[in-house]
């Protein structure tokens, strides 16, 4: 049987529960998602963007779905010790894909600000919903996004209207917490109107030694002038596969940072597109990943320049040892007429085992004359000089290993717009490399 | 305090250092001066195990031990310092951390504990003074955008962080004007101490002029062909080696 075949079925057999388990704002969809996933299927291995990840065989086993929305017994305040303290945030919690709504705490936010459940965002604002659902990602070429909207249900929003700065930082935690393999459709929308500005942390954690699947789609709209943040911080575990669609549309003279880190996982495929659709937009998208034992971490990003006089910064780095496997593929385009483009894109990778493995593909695709475009790949070792010359003063060699590795992800760090998270984050990264981090409070797994 | 015998080193099959016989005590400076590529730097490289050069032969003694068995960061741990003739530039690793990884994995080996962060910025402040170095030195990155003078300057620096038995300057004057040479040499002379001893690698006598040793060798074809009083070193300024190779040839 074909791995799609399953979930067709599924939805073909309880579409009337996923519906009713939901809100019309999203259901309105379904229909369309479906006859694309049906159509689409799960981009193969012979595909030129899914060389190295094998989307069929991650789907293919039978998880558990939580179409019936049933509470799951967590209290996600006493399993989550925050990697990122002394942060002060509005926090909240997604629960596999459920958004948890029992003892919010008093959120700190300014009027007409929401930040909270999809579900009840779409039923206490189906115009605004309906918007911006669905708007930014495209199932008709996507087939992880058709297959998300045909069952997503629930999920996270966080949507700053128009001239409002929100001072405060919100973090959205994703627990995976499961007595059984589970699947979760995480829906995320992160809206900043124009003159707005907002930053949003999202952190994923895995509490339970049961196999994760998540198929996460996230929708970023940037209006005119906003001023945008997105972080996202992956310590699941290695059973935990994640897929994450993640769009990004922005406006005229918006100013938008999107910013990766993982540092443990199992398979995690991450998809950037970004859409400078306004004048004088930028971006600034970066990465960077800690990948040992069998982690695996493939990214793709698409940007998209469409108008003249945008701005992006791409600067994507991994570290692999042991048997990781690594890929990043990155386009960049250029259509004709945007001129005054600025583009540069960097990709850098270490390689510490012989048994590991990164592919890079760096792309640039450019129909306009007047542009500014460059990009830049290197995979390689540690400098041995360096090495040599710190074990030359009495740093041991694995130390010396670890604060050049610390040091060669650094950059990608320093493009937080967050003291304390980049603090946090380099201090926490170092902890990865000093193999500390799987030690964490409160989770099953390590206990 | 050194004890060298006999020492055979080569790089890539080619051999370099074709036995050389050399003691240090402490208390002594000696100056090793020789032509272009007659071994200087091959001999130093070997001395802190750096590991491009093999041994092939001899043996190398450091305080009692058998300094050839030893990894790079135990010599350092058991007291060898070389201050390097182009040091290496680390992005991303600043210079506080760098040190402080150095002073700590020092005082592991001594079965001290990691010294405190107040101590530690104490003690860096009280030894960038001895080479004159300002006090952005430590947000910096290990010698990234150091100009040449600032990059000698901080190895002396980091010579007088860590207080080593056994210093070896590696050719510490190249690329130096005369008022970083000053510098450098005086840092060098305020970290002479009874119980420590220095090597100088030159190839000029002005650096000489500055850190006065006691003995003078000139190394030759991998070989150490002449040792003298400080008056040799004079003499080889004053008609420079041919007549050395002269001699050996």
């Amino acid at each position: 049987m074909k791995a799609e075949q399953q979930y067709i079925d599924l939805f073909s057999q309880c579409e009337d529960l996923i519906c009713r388990k939901s809100v019309p704002v999203l259901n309105a969809l379904r229909a369309e998602a479906f006859a694309h996933f049906e159509r689409l299927g799960f981009p193969s291995l012979q595909g030129e963007d899914y060389k190295y990840t094998d989307v069929a065989k991650a789907f293919a086993p039978d998880y558990g779905l939580n179409l019936n929305r049933l509470d799951i017994p967590v209290n996600p305040y006493d399993v989550f010790r925050c990697d990122v303290p002394n942060l002060s945030t509005s926090l909240y919690f997604v629960v596999n894909d459920v958004f948890y709504n029992k003892e919010l705490p008093k959120a700190h936010l300014p009027e007409g600000v929401y930040a909270g459940g999809l579900m009840e965002f779409a039923r206490l604002y189906p115009e605004i919903a309906a918007r911006y659902y669905g708007h930014g990602a495209s199932m008709e070429d996507n087939a992880l996004v058709a297959l998300n909207t045909m069952l997503a249900q629930d999920g996270f929003v966080f949507y700053v209207p128009r001239g409002v700065v929100v001072e405060r930082p919100v973090q959205l935690v994703n627990i995976f917490r499961s007595d059984v393999d589970t699947m979760a459709n995480r829906r995320l929308l992160f809206i900043v109107e124009e003159d707005a500005e907002a930053k949003l942390l999202v952190c994923d954690h895995s509490i339970d030694d049961v196999k994760f699947l998540a198929n996460q789609v996230v929708e970023i709209f940037a209006g005119e002038n906003a001023h945008v943040d997105y972080y996202d911080l992956e310590e699941s575990s290695a059973s935990t596969s994640r897929f994450s669609s993640l769009y990004v549309r922005q406006a005229g003279n918006s100013n938008v940072v999107v910013n990766g880190v993982t540092l443990t996982n199992g398979l995690t495929r991450n998809n950037y597109h970004v859409s400078l659709d306004g004048e004088g937009a930028t971006l600034t998208l970066s990465g960077m990943s800690v990948l040992d034992g069998e982690q695996q971490l493939d990214t793709y990003s698409l940007v998209s320049h469409n108008v003249p006089r945008c701005t992006c910064n791409e600067l994507f780095k991994n570290v692999l040892n042991d048997h990781a496997v690594g890929a990043f593929s990155g386009r960049i385009l250029v259509k004709e007429g945007a001129e005054k483009t600025s583009a540069y894109q960097t990709n850098r990778n270490l390689c510490a085992t012989r048994e590991c493995r990164m592919y890079s593909k760096p792309q640039l695709e450019i129909y306009a004359d007047d542009v500014k475009c460059s990009h830049g790949m290197t995979t390689g070792q540690l400098d041995d000089a360096a090495l040599f010359y710190m074990q030359s003063r009495g740093i041991p060699r694995e130390e010396a290993r670890m604060l050049l590795s610390v040091a060669f992800t650094a950059d990608v760090i320093e493009q937080i717009r967050l003291d304390a998270l980049r603090d946090r984050l380099h201090r926490l990264v170092e902890k990865r490399f000093r193999g500390e981090l799987a030690k964490c409070e409160g989770c099953r797994i390590c206990k | 305090m050194l004890e060298i015998k006999n020492l055979h080193a080569s790089i890539n099959g080619k051999e370099i250092l074709k036995g050389i016989n050399l003691s240090v005590k402490a208390g002594e400076v000696h100056a090793i001066m020789g032509p272009n590529g007659s071994g200087k730097s091959t001999l130093s490289s070997v001395l802190v195990g750096n590991p491009s050069f093999t041994v092939t032969e001899g043996e190398v003694m450091f305080n009692g031990k058998n300094l050839l068995e030893l990894s790079p960061e135990d010599r350092s741990r058991e007291g060898i310092f070389l201050s390097f003739q182009y040091p290496v530039e680390i992005p991303g690793v600043s210079m506080v951390n760098f040190m402080r990884a150095a002073v700590n994995a020092h005082r592991e080996y001594k079965g001290l504990p990691p010294v405190s962060a107040t101590d530690f910025l104490k003690l860096m402040r009280e030894k960038r003074a001895i080479v004159e170095l300002d006090n952005k030195l430590a947000s910096r990155s290990v010698n990234e955008g150091f100009s040449g003078g600032e990059k000698k300057r901080n190895e002396i620096f980091q010579m007088a962080m860590l207080e080593p038995k056994l210093s070896i300057l590696d050719e510490t004057d190249s690329g130096l004007d005369i008022d970083a040479l000053r510098i450098v040499a005086s840092g060098v002379n305020k970290l002479k101490r009874a119980d420590n001893a220095t090597i100088v690698i030159t190839h000029y006598q002005r650096l000489l002029d500055y850190i006065k040793p006691d003995i003078v060798h000139v190394l030759y074809k991998g070989r150490i062909v002449k040792t003298a009083g400080p008056e040799l070193a004079l003499e080889l300024e004053e008609r420079g080696y041919d007549w050395i190779k002269k001699e050996f040839e």
